[in-house]
């Protein structure tokens, strides 16, 4: 077993443009409005990047291919800057990048980008894409809701609920996102609902409706990255270290297996497993203070609970009811509003969800603080759940 | 006895039929002559329908395996409304019927007369094992009489030497340039004459140029015939023929007006499927005719073991099965004679990589997957390494059919955002009896009757259509499981 990442590398400085629909804004004006708060935040000069890692998932729309984008915007002076993809790990992705750059010693400070323009798309929603030549030819023509709804059918049948008591602990899920979400300034949606608005709304896809579902946004959000010992020398305890990132692509069991019930993420199990692990985390349900989770639909957020270890199996419904994830709860999940309220602009949530790890860590998120965080998980879920990329990632205090 | 003739035969109706009377009430302010038509239904096709799935599906329906059919045979596709003009639609329906590759297979068009061809030419030169398909769906325009008339649907035969079911035993043709109605690429629908010229004209002086002669070769008169089958689409052309003909009234087939409607080149043989089904019996004579610019006449004599054979899924059980319709705009966008605007999730670009799709053919069009040899785990598609995460061997699957398997609901969605031209979308995960889980599109199921857990099978649709290049493809759809 590699002795893993832990401890090697420090965040020393995040940004997060406001999230939301941002007609008045180019991916250029997105990444920049994250970057002058990184890099305010570190308290560097721009010429100490020696390398950079860019996150932008569609190429329908948004800035093309390649990471050219980010060197142009960011007008930085021609060092190494990579573009990535992978689904909505993509933010994630580019952290993951510039961790292992200087994990590696490769370079002493690095940039995390990740942007994403979705409404540009002219309808609401995520745009049209393919899913390769071969495989557009028997896939499901699925939209997001649809392939995830497929969980809440999945689930119920299997734990014998009836589907209003499924509904309600979604409800309640949503309900928890928009409490945090109403009091972050940065998030798209800061609105509250009540549980009766959720469960009346228009149906979706079945049985998701319109309150079960994350917005869709424009945003971006960035870190910079750096060794412990050059963190201290520059920030002085100002920072988080990365404790373990971890990532579980399907590998066609869901998809052609019949060993998956359809009601969880093999994914996630694995990367969070490995994530523990690397961490030396032994008991996440006691460890963890906080997670930001891949609440792209509320009953994702609900198997995730069980997939990350943090609820029995079977026991999300309860769990999720009684309130633990709650902002007051054990392990609230979403303080900052998550996906539900921030939407999901692909390439910027990894990072947006890291932003917020980062602040509570660091006794910087307001009126959101929590009392002591010591570990933040934060999980991505890219794809669907028939084929999809989860990633673990645990960030904790510098000491 | 050692004859030759039919040894399977079998139909399909598509699920649903609207009623005509909702046609009346839509467009009746318009053509009020329509209400003599206005009661009944008429059977319709889905969007993701047409005569080749259709085709695919009544082939499906015979009692035995397709790809038990005889290696040098031939398959024989017979349609006014093939969905391509130059790219043969049979060749599509033999790969999704998975037939030997020796099969020589043909498709027939240019009239009412298409589906009696193949029949005609094993008559009068002899033939080996031949598969007919013969489906239409046949375009109308609204408030049209033919809108009413019509149904869609398909049959399937298949002809051979031994033992049959009915042996064809003599024909005889006469072809004449009357043009009751016609077609082209610029109408789009049907262009029909008066009806009573073609009765008193066409049929009246037609029909009998052809019969007479076969029943007097045969030493049979009229009154012989236990079953006569015109399938014209005005249901009183058949009557004006008893007295020239001498035929018993009862001797006149059902025109299967009330609950399908007339489909097209295949309706004399959905005519005489209804015959054999219900009423025919062993000795019996009965004259199949087929009208347009002409006519064909075959006789026909039951054999003994008709009454001991089954298709897999009857008429009568597929007519009784049909969902009424009252929603005439339904109808009419499945048909496609109006275009909704199905918003900007509609402009996705379906091109199709015409090298993956051939490269695939089987697997796509024969929905042929793999099983492992090493530990028997059925998949799909077929890959390289199973995927069974216990097993993993490289390169040990062999063809293995999902065509022919039923499965079970695991997970669904009624998804009313993502584009279909019949909302919701329909789409989970099949999990296969004998093996393999599939994501797949679904039809067939109304909204709230799927079920985690629900019973089905395979049924060949059109997946997507590119409205761009006037292309569209094929895939398997998980239907209710309603075999007999």
């Amino acid at each position: 077993m590699a002795e893993g990442i832990k401890d090697k590398v420090a965040i020393i400085g995040m940004g997060c443009s406001k999230f939301g629909e941002r007609w008045d804004a180019r991916p250029e004006d997105l990444v920049t409005e994250a970057f002058e708060e990184a890099i305010a935040d570190a308290g560097i000069e721009k010429d100490q990047i020696e390398a950079g890692w860019f996150g932008v998932f569609f190429d329908e729309q948004n800035v093309g291919k390649s990471a050219y984008p980010l060197s142009q915007y960011l007008r930085l002076p021609n060092i190494p800057v990579t573009r990535v993809e992978n689904l909505c790990a993509t933010g994630t992705e580019a952290l993951r990048g510039a961790v292992y750059a200087v994990a590696a010693g490769a370079c002493d400070i690095a940039l995390a980008m990740g942007t994403e323009k979705l409404k540009d798309t002219g309808f609401s929603g995520l745009p049209e894409r393919t899913k390769g030549t071969f495989e557009d030819l028997y896939q499901p023509g699925f939209t997001a809701p649809g392939a995830f709804a497929q969980l809440g059918a999945a689930y119920a049948a299997k734990y014998q609920l009836e589907m209003s008591e499924l509904k309600r602990a979604m409800a309640h899920i949503s309900w928890k996102s928009h409490e945090n979400g109403a009091i972050n300034p940065k998030a798209h949606l800061q609105s509250r609902l009540t549980i009766e608005q959720i469960l009346d709304a228009p149906t979706i896809a079945y049985p998701l409706g319109v309150f079960d579902c994350c917005g869709v946004s424009d945003g971006a959000a960035c870190a910079i990255v750096a060794r412990p010992e050059i963190a201290k020398s520059l920030v002085g305890d100002n920072y988080v270290t990365v404790k373990a990132m971890q990532l579980a692509p399907s590998n066609g069991v869901e998809m052609g297996h019949q060993s998956w019930d359809g009601a969880s993420t093999i994914t996630t199990r694995r990367a969070s497993q490995r994530a523990y692990a690397e961490a030396g985390i032994s008991d996440p349900r006691k460890d963890i203070s906080m997670t930001e989770v891949h609440d792209c639909f509320s009953i994702t957020e609900l198997v995730l609970m069980e997939d990350l270890w943090l609820s029995d199996d079977g026991r999300a419904v309860h769990d999720i009811l009684d309130g633990r994830f709650d902002a007051a709860g054990d392990i609230p999940c979403q303080i900052d509003g998550g996906l539900k309220c921030f939407g999901h602009p692909i390439g910027a949530s990894g990072l947006r969800m890291t932003y917020e790890i980062y602040l509570q860590l660091l006794g910087r998120a307001a009126e959101r603080q929590l009392k002591d965080p010591k570990f933040g998980l934060a999980h991505n879920l890219g794809g669907i759940p028939n084929r999809n990329v989860a990633a673990v990632s645990i960030f904790g205090l510098n000491d | 006895m050692s004859s030759y003739g039919i040894t399977e035969f079998a139909a399909y109706l598509p699920m649903k039929g609207l009623q005509r009377a909702s046609i009346f009430d839509a467009v009746g302010w318009a053509q009020g002559g329509l209400k003599a038509y206005a009661r009944g239904t008429r059977s319709y096709a889905e969007w993701d329908e047409d005569a080749i799935t259709m085709a695919v599906a009544a082939c499906r329906n015979l009692a035995s395996d397709s790809m038990s059919f005889a290696a040098q045979g031939q398959f024989c596709f017979a349609s006014t409304t093939a969905p391509f003009l130059d790219r043969q639609n049979a060749t599509v329906i033999a790969t999704a019927l998975n037939l030997p590759a020796g099969v020589h297979g043909y498709d027939v068009a240019g009239g009412q007369r298409a589906a009696l061809a193949p029949l005609m030419t094993a008559c009068r030169q002899g033939a080996g094992d031949i598969m007919v398909a013969a489906a239409d769906k046949r375009p109308c325009k609204p408030a049209s009489v033919m809108e009413m008339l019509s149904g869609d649907g398909a049959v399937a035969l298949r002809l051979g030497a031994g033992d049959c079911l009915v042996e064809l035993v003599d024909c005889e043709a006469v072809h004449a340039d009357m043009v009751d109605h016609y077609r082209t690429s610029a109408t789009g629908a049907d262009y029909v004459f008066e009806d009573r010229w073609v009765r008193d004209e066409g049929v009246s002086k037609l029909v009998p140029q052809a019969v007479l002669p076969l029943l007097a070769r045969h030493g049979l008169k009229g009154a012989d015939l236990s079953h006569f089958i015109l399938a014209t689409p005005n249901t009183s052309h058949a009557r004006a023929l008893v007295t020239a003909l001498g035929l018993n009234k009862d001797a006149l087939a059902d025109p299967l007006f009330d609950n399908i409607g007339h489909v097209g080149a295949a309706h004399p043989l959905l005519m005489l499927v209804n015959i054999l089904e219900t009423k025919a019996e062993a000795g019996q004579w009965i004259m199949l005719t087929g009208f347009g610019q002409g006519v064909d006449a075959v006789l026909l004599r039951v054999g003994q073991k008709l009454s001991a054979y089954k298709p897999r899924r009857s008429l009568a059980q597929q007519t009784a099965d049909i969902k009424p319709e009252s929603n005439y705009l339904k109808y009419l966008s499945a048909a496609g004679g109006i275009d909704l605007d199905w918003g900007m999730r509609a402009e996705r670009d379906n091109r199709t990589a015409q090298t993956v799709a051939y490269n695939k053919s089987q697997d796509l069009y024969g929905f042929v997957g793999g099983a492992c040899s090493a530990c028997g785990t059925a998949q799909y598609p077929k890959s390289r390494r199973c995927v069974n995460p216990n097993c993993g061997a490289l390169d040990t699957q062999e063809p293995y059919h999902f065509s022919t398997r039923s499965g079970k609901v695991k997970s669904f969605t009624e998804d009313w955002l993502a584009f279909t031209r019949s909302p919701p979308h329909l789409y989970g995960n099949i999990s296969f009896d004998g093996g393999g889980n599939i994501f797949m599109e679904m039809a067939g199921f109304a909204p709230g009757e799927l079920k985690i857990g629900s019973a089905v099978e395979m049924q060949f649709r059109i997946k997507d259509i590119d409205t761009q290049r006037g292309f569209h493809r094929y895939f398997w759809k998980a239907i209710p499981k309603r075999r007999d």
